[in-house]
């Protein structure tokens, strides 16, 4: 018999202030037993200072093939950044 | 869009270094290729921690001990890591198990050798951990953004590997007459099995340039088995040994060591399962399978019955 335990996806905070970042995956039969194989399999060398994990079934990712639709908007924007606005040269920080 | 040009557009993004994600478009055959070699490497990473595991029980003092469960443990972490970007490609983690414990699905020859001595803890981690890393350095810049990030997981952790594994030659070859014949002695068997390591000659490898082209592989299997002959040499004078092979030599106008011919016939006895421990190993997986059955069972049946619970508190 089968007895496939779930997929999880594991996030990794590596110290404070920094944000949780995907890592892996892995396999566990609930939550907690995700968060402590995440613990053994990720963090065996202090990695981490907090644990994510979330069941891959429930992420909903964007569709690679409909990249340029869905990122298109913000292709032709370049008045959104800094660089695009023309100051005197004797302002230095700004 | 037609395949080819499918085709042509991957092939441009690996070209110019765009990595390739899972759910990107990919050429059937550079998916079947990453599956079979992810899988291999997992594979290898899962039966390695057998022929080092053999002698935990038995490390002569505290401190090697804990060296060696810190290694084998981490060999444990390097297959997991594998098995998950794998997955990626689509396949089931069950399956590829399946695969192994049948016996159909292979994994790297030189973990079919036994470990006869301690001697032969010190020799896996200086030349199988050493060969293994300069076979994986490369792999962190795989096309395949999974595999890669994994590789650079597993090459930071192989450093360790081969250090602990070179301290306990030396340790040996500063020790009484009877320990630097069992350093010798060990050495004499696995310098050939490691060169074996990194596969066929470049002449007899046909898929090798496929595999350049979709940057999978970046170095050929020679190219790599040279660089890993030229490290050796330096740090075999350190350990007092000598490699067992009467043809090694410098030679300046390449600028590399020359080697004698490797015996092919027994890589190719060993792959296909008659090597001195193939049966031994499949034997001690399944059985760790096997007994562990019940307990991934009854996992997932604590698992049920607490989900029910809270439905059930909930409504
Ligand atoms: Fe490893
Ligand atoms: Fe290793």
């Amino acid at each position: 018999m089968k007895s496939n335990w779930p997929l999880w996806e594991v996030f990794i905070r590596s110290r404070q202030g920094l944000n949780h970042k995907h890592v892996g995956s892995l396999h566990a039969a609930d939550a907690d037993m995700a968060i402590e194989n995440a613990r053994d399999v990720y963090t065996r060398r202090m990695e981490g200072v907090s644990i994510w994990v979330v069941e891959s079934k429930d992420i909903t990712a964007s569709n690679p093939d409909k990249q340029d639709e869905l990122f298109d908007p913000a292709e032709d924007k370049v008045y959104r950044h800094p660089t695009f606005y023309d100051l005197p040269d004797e302002i230095k920080h700004m | 869009m037609t395949t080819a040009s499918l085709e042509a557009k991957f092939q441009e993004k690996v070209d110019q270094e765009v990595k390739i994600e899972p759910r990107d478009w990919m050429p059937d055959a550079y998916r079947k290729t990453l599956v079979r070699q992810i899988s291999q490497h997992a594979h290898s990473e899962i039966i390695g921690m057998l022929p080092e595991g053999n002698w935990i029980t038995r490390a002569p003092s505290l401190r090697r001990k804990l060296g060696l469960l810190a290694k084998v443990q981490d060999e444990a972490g390097h297959g997991l890591y594998l098995y998950s970007a794998c997955e990626t490609l689509g396949v089931e983690r069950e399956d590829l198990f399946e695969q192994l414990n049948e016996g159909t699905a292979k994994y790297s020859s030189i973990f079919n050798y036994p470990t006869l001595t301690w001697a032969d803890i010190g020799s896996i981690g200086w030349l199988v951990d050493g060969a293994a890393i300069m076979n994986q350095v490369p792999l962190c810049r795989c096309s395949y953004g999974p595999y890669a990030r994994a590789m650079v997981r597993v090459c930071k952790e192989e450093s360790f590997h081969q250090r602990q594994g070179f301290e306990i030659l030396l340790t040996l070859s500063k020790g009484t007459d009877e320990q630097k014949a069992m350093l010798q002695e060990s050495v004499n068997r696995w310098w050939w099995p490691s060169l074996m390591m990194f596969g066929p000659n470049d002449a007899e490898s046909p898929n090798s340039a496929k595999s350049m082209k979709w940057k999978i592989k970046r170095f050929t299997n020679d190219d790599l088995r040279q660089k890993f002959v030229d490290v050796c040499y330096e740090q075999a004078k350190l350990l007092n040994v000598t490699l067992p092979d009467p043809d090694l030599k410098w030679n300046e106008e390449r600028g590399h060591f020359d080697f004698g011919p490797i015996d092919w016939s027994e890589f190719w006895d060993v792959v296909k399962g008659n090597g001195p421990c193939n049966s031994q190993r499949l034997a001690a997986r399944n059985k760790a399978h096997a007994e562990g059955e019940w307990v991934r069972e009854a996992a997932i049946a604590f698992a049920e019955k607490n989900k029910q619970r809270n439905i059930a508190k909930a409504s």
